[in-house]
């Protein structure tokens, strides 16, 4: 079974984020490493193909500059190859656009059965790919996935619920977006560091996936940032070390707050 | 003067509409005329009382059979708001919320704003405020180009306030067309035990983060400490990364945002990702060994302290107490 896997290169979280002083959105000039969230979605993959007896892997990223660094890592972790769709034209794009992007890109790769996505990226976290991606191919979305399963034509995962989990179904191909932390990401190891290196990179451009660069992009952006504010300020409280006796500070202030 | 009409997307969980429903269709007054919402499933009967006690006059519903509720939703609203016409649908940002907005994004191909936590409309823009950062910082949007506006709002951005109405009209929707979406089958519904209130609704909350030291701590620390303040038990990103504790516990920019009246949080760090999510809280109380941790810097009382003995401490003090 062939399984494409969404994997976005942002800036690094543990780093203080910016906003480009122009456009107010995230500055992603800097390094790109792999979103953390997506090395789930690879394990997972990867998982996945291996169970059905075989196929392949393919990376799915789209980035204004060429970066493949985040791609690398991916690739390290045993995925066989990667389209990355990379132009000028994608930088500013919303996220309707990027679905159009991602699902051209996955069309490009064809005889895909199986689309694994995260639940949202850690830097811009719309949220709305991995369903958007689903409605442009056509496909059933499940999403919010902790368990997934394939087998019969079939893809049957464990649907995160406030109460629980749903138990859902679908005939492939189909989308599925996954939580984190549901299977534990293999460190890639130094053989798969080094194949890494010549695991073919398909870089296209918007116009090899026949869309327009009116369509994405700043150009095709419909909705703009207006303005950008510092939000109230929420200053410390009392700070104290604990000598064995914390917890009845814990529990008085408990009181005054009417707590208990 | 507001926006000629606003249509929400409800939800209801446990036979109720869910608290975040009743938030903005409580904001949907404040910025629309007419206010409208969409349900997929559920009790029509009872759903249509609560909507229309909180500002609905219709209450559109179709039956999803056995397919999820989310991407159905995003097929009844496609065929309705072409019908009908709303200016701007709202979604909670929650699991079904999603679904739907995403779905309906591509079948009107519209834009999405989303993880919103304000709405202003100036005079017929409307505007999208997000908070990011950690919080720090506030961001707004507008949508360019036609409506409807379609935009997901974070449970808790505002307050629930019934306006007095009665029940909304229900109308039934059927002929919609979900197409290979619909192909989804709920095959089984687990309910998982759970004591006390939920995480968004409780007036107490209490999270662990990487320093309770490891997953099987969890429920002797956390959820033992959030059951005796009869409270929710909630989870720093990093531990639901690990695989301790499932997605629904996050609380933070990628997860629930929480406003409890005591927020306690336990070996956490404080990572701007966690803080956006639960800074609104009334009261913050922090255990954290480093003293240095940025969950200090926004915490009313922090203890600069290992949490693995710290916590049990405080569980025997809360149980003496009776």
């Amino acid at each position: 079974m062939n399984v494409a896997v969404c994997v976005k290169q942002i800036p690094d979280p543990a780093m203080p984020g910016k906003l480009d002083d122009d456009s107010k959105t995230l500055d992603r000039s800097g390094k790109l490493i792999l979103d953390d969230s997506d090395a789930y979605g690879v394990e997972m993959a990867l998982q996945l193909a291996e169970a059905a007896g075989g196929g392949e892997v393919t990376l799915v990223s789209m980035v204004p500059n060429e970066e493949v660094s985040g791609l690398r890592t991916a690739l390290a972790m045993g995925a066989a190859k990667a389209v990355l769709v990379s132009d000028d034209a994608l930088a500013g794009s919303d996220a309707l656009s990027t679905a159009k992007v991602i699902a051209k890109a996955v069309e490009r790769i064809g005889d895909i059965e199986l689309v694994v996505t995260a639940t949202e990226s850690t830097d811009g976290y719309t949220g709305t790919i991995p369903g958007q991606v689903a409605a442009l191919l056509g496909w059933p979305a499940l999403t919010f996935a902790r368990k997934v399963e394939v087998g019969d034509g079939k893809v049957k995962i464990e649907r995160q619920t406030e109460a629980g989990y749903d138990v859902v179904e679908a005939s492939l191909p189909a989308v599925v977006s996954m939580t984190a932390g549901v299977v534990e990401p293999r460190y890639p190891s130094f053989k798969g560091i080094m194949a890494a290196k010549n695991k073919p990179v398909d870089k296209v451009t918007v116009s090899d996936l026949g869309l327009s660069a009116d369509d994405v992009g700043w150009a095709g952006a419909r909705q703009e940032i207006v303005s950008v504010e510092a939000a109230p300020e929420r200053g410390a409280g009392e700070k104290i070390e604990d000598e064995g006796d914390a917890h009845e500070k814990i529990v008085a202030a408990l009181e005054k707050q009417k707590v208990i | 003067m507001g926006i000629a009409k606003v249509w929400v997307f409800a939800e209801e969980e446990e036979g109720k509409a869910t608290a975040a429903t009743l938030e903005l269709l409580t904001k949907a007054r404040e910025v629309g005329d007419t206010v409208e919402a969409v349900a997929v499933g559920g009790d029509a009967a009872s759903l249509a009382e609560a909507v229309g006690e909180h500002g609905a006059t219709k209450l559109f519903t179709a039956d999803p059979g056995d397919s999820p509720k989310g991407v159905i939703g995003g097929a009844v609203l496609a065929q309705l708001v072409e019908e009908h016409q709303p200016d701007l649908v709202l979604f909670a940002q929650s699991y079904d919320g999603r679904d739907a907005l995403s779905g309906l994004s591509v079948k009107l191909d519209r834009p999405v704003l989303t993880n919103g936590t304000g709405i202003a409309v100036d005079p017929d823009t409307v505007k999208i405020e997000a908070a990011i950062f950690g919080g720090e910082t506030i961001v707004t949007s507008t949508f360019k180009g036609d409506g409807p506006f379609l935009a997901a709002i974070k449970p808790k951005s505002f307050p629930a306030e019934p306006g007095g109405g009665g029940a909304a009209e229900v109308v039934s929707v059927d002929g919609f067309d979900a197409g290979r979406a619909g192909e989804a089958k709920l095959l089984d519904h687990h309910v998982e035990e759970r004591e006390g209130p939920k995480l968004e609704e409780a007036p107490v909350v209490v999270s662990g983060g990487r320093g309770i030291g490891g997953a099987e701590n969890y429920e002797p620390l956390v959820e033992e400490l959030a059951k005796l303040l009869k409270g929710a038990s909630g989870a720093s990103r990093a531990i639901v990364d690990a695989g301790w504790v499932p997605y629904s516990k996050q609380v933070g920019q990628t997860g629930k945002t929480v406003k409890p009246k005591v927020y306690i949080a336990i070996g956490i760090s404080g990572a701007t990702q966690h803080m956006v999510g639960m800074k609104g809280s009334d009261f913050i109380i922090a255990v954290n060994k480093d003293g240095e941790a940025p969950i200090f810097s926004i915490a009313d009382l922090g203890v600069v302290g290992d949490a693995q003995k710290v916590v049990p401490k405080l569980i025997e003090a809360l149980k003496a107490k009776g």
